[in-house]
């Protein structure tokens, strides 16, 4: 009786087991394949002299690739371009979604438009973005030059100079995700309990003390978040780039992920690719570890 | 007698404090304004453009004009962009491309990613605890980070310019299998016993009882996926080389680049390409930010 049922158990817990992994295995196989495995042979081509056109004749070269890439003049300037985005892009598009948050967080009237309003950019993709701003910054006769021609300044250059590409790209990023932050800051904002406010009013707080001692703390783990998404989407430029100024004037513009798209489908060098790639790679992981000690720092 | 003065002294301080919040709200609706205009107006002039001669466009740049869609006697006039920018460039067969490379992914994707967050939810398997870690450890891997060797993986199973090429790589997404397992932990219990006592399978429990019951997730990761995939660029751009292949997002890159620009047909061409994301945020736009509200915060 007793050894009856233990066996029902057991092939209950059996069945259990397999059904388990009948409902796993079609996502283990898929990301195993198409994830884990590339990642894999990213590292391993990194190490070879693979070109894409004579895939048979890969030899093992050892560091070659990477320490070929401490000494590339072009990828030390889209390592450059892409660290000054980032360092640009992640405050001021943190910033300008804080603000936008603050702005249509109060009740009043109208601001489910604003929000929406704030959040357009979001909708449209980054290609249709970046075309209809290569429109905006003509040098001739886009729209920045003619309001900045009928207001008495001088008309800019903007894509088509070294120095103010990567700046103009910038400012079109800044402009483009912002509403995205907003509406994160947004459900932020409102796990902030209004007692706080009420009590720091009570105790004869200005709007300036309430943001500083009440709002920024409040924020705190939603605001970790949102430069750590940031500072890993802005490592991954590319499409602004390509589109708007194909990397140029000068390599000015040319970035990371850019970089290795070429040297991987123009110049067909998958070894030296898969070594920018593993390199990117680690640069990611970092960021993503920072975040996630930063993130249980504050919960301990 | 005494009190007069005070009240005197009182009610200015009061009326000027109610003057003082009136002039902070005009203030404050000016600035929303004035940076609403900044959100909005690309968006608009690229709507208004598509239905102006290139000519035009050039003249209203200078004037408000540039918000002001122009007067047409006949409707077809309206048009004329459209149609000879569809003329040059295939540019439905690129939306329907983009729509079945999304569409696939995000059917494909649902079945395959809630099944296993229910697997790693609910059941209970050898190593389930390691495939976990696994799975958190993958989201991380940026697509940027592999899309060479997927490349040469997807060209020797011979699915280069297929849309099974587009498509199979990006079903299972270690995110989505990671807010499906969120949603499936947080599920009551009680269901689910009551059907394995009526002797519903494990997989009846999954398709008949949870699946009905999580609209709301499903609709979500439904929404996340199609943003995330219509928005594509490097996969399409490399896998799928041949012209009728091309997503919409692809298409427009090298309509764009085709000289000479025409502006007003390119203007047509991107209005044609935000329709699609346009109608799934005004129609769905409750489950996109109710997941982003979760996902937000909960990180």
């Amino acid at each position: 009786m007793i050894k009856n049922l233990k066996r029902t158990l057991s092939t209950q817990k059996w069945r259990e087991g397999l059904s388990g992994y009948l409902f796993f295995l079609p996502a283990l196989i898929l990301l195993s394949l198409f994830l884990l495995y590339p990642m894999a042979m990213a590292f391993y081509y990194s190490f070879t002299d693979f070109y894409l056109l004579t895939p048979q004749k890969k030899g093992f070269i050892g560091l070659e690739n990477f320490t070929y890439a401490f000494s590339d003049n072009e990828f030390r300037t889209a390592f450059k371009n892409t660290v000054y985005f980032v360092v640009l892009v992640v405050p001021l598009q943190t910033a300008v979604g804080l603000g936008l948050a603050l702005l249509v967080n109060k009740k009043l009237r109208f601001t489910i438009f604003y929000r929406t309003a704030y959040f357009s950019p979001v909708v449209m993709s980054l290609v249709v973005v970046s075309i209809l701003w290569t429109f905006l910054y003509n040098p001739n006769e886009g729209f920045f030059n003619q309001v900045l021609e009928s207001l008495g300044f001088a008309k800019q250059p903007f894509l088509t100079s070294p120095n103010q590409a990567m700046n103009s790209i910038i400012a079109m990023s800044v402009w483009q995700g912002a509403g995205f932050q907003m509406l994160i800051f947004l459900a932020g904002l409102q796990t902030i309990p209004g007692v706080l406010y009420e009590a720091a009013s009570i105790d004869g707080a200005n709007a300036w003390q309430k943001f500083k001692n009440v709002t920024l703390p409040g924020l705190k783990n939603v605001s970790i978040f949102i430069i750590i998404t940031i500072t890993i989407a802005a490592f991954k430029l590319l499409i602004q780039p390509m589109i708007m100024t194909q990397g140029g004037p000068l390599g000015s513009t040319r970035s990371l992920v850019y970089y290795t798209y070429q040297v991987g489908f123009a110049y067909r060098d998958v070894g030296y690719a898969s070594a920018l790639a593993v390199l990117f790679t680690v640069i990611v992981l970092i960021i993503s570890l920072t975040q996630r000690k930063l993130l249980t720092e504050d919960r301990g | 007698m005494n009190i007069q003065p005070k009240t005197n002294m009182k009610l200015p301080t009061y009326r000027s404090m109610k003057k003082q919040r009136m002039a902070k709200l005009v203030i404050q609706y000016a600035i929303m304004t004035f940076l609403a205009v900044i959100f909005l107006f690309p968006l608009i002039w690229m709507l208004v453009s598509s239905l102006k001669s290139d000519v035009q466009i050039f003249k209203d740049m200078k004037s408000i004009h540039v918000f002001i869609p122009p007067l047409y006697d006949s409707v077809t006039a309206y048009f004329s962009n459209y149609m000879l920018a569809l003329e040059r460039v295939d540019l439905l067969r690129y939306t329907g491309n983009s729509l079945i490379y999304t569409c696939g992914i995000i059917l494909f994707g649902l079945i395959v990613n809630s099944m296993a967050g229910y697997a790693l939810a609910r059941m209970d398997f050898p190593l389930k605890n390691f495939w976990m870690a696994v799975i958190i450890a993958t989201i991380i891997i940026p697509a940027e980070s592999i899309f060479l060797p997927l490349y040469v993986l997807v060209h020797n199973f011979g699915w280069v310019n297929t849309y099974t090429g587009l498509i199979v790589p990006f079903i299972a997404n270690a995110f989505m299998i990671f807010l499906f397992r969120q949603f499936f932990i947080g599920f009551p219990k009680e269901l689910e016993e009551a059907a394995r006592i009526d002797g519903c399978t494990p997989i009846g429990i999954f398709f008949r009882i949870i699946i009905p019951l999580s609209k709301p997730v499903f609709a979500t990761v439904a929404i996340f996926t199609f943003v995330n995939h219509w928005n594509d660029f490097l996969w399409p751009l490399v896998v799928a080389n041949d012209e009728s292949m091309r997503t919409i997002q692809i298409g427009l890159q090298y309509f764009f680049a085709q000289q000479p620009v025409r502006w007003g047909q390119v203007m047509a061409a991107l209005t044609i390409a935000t329709v699609p994301m346009l109608a799934i945020f005004v129609f769905l736009q409750r489950y996109y930010v109710e997941g982003l509200t979760h996902t937000g915060s909960k990180n």
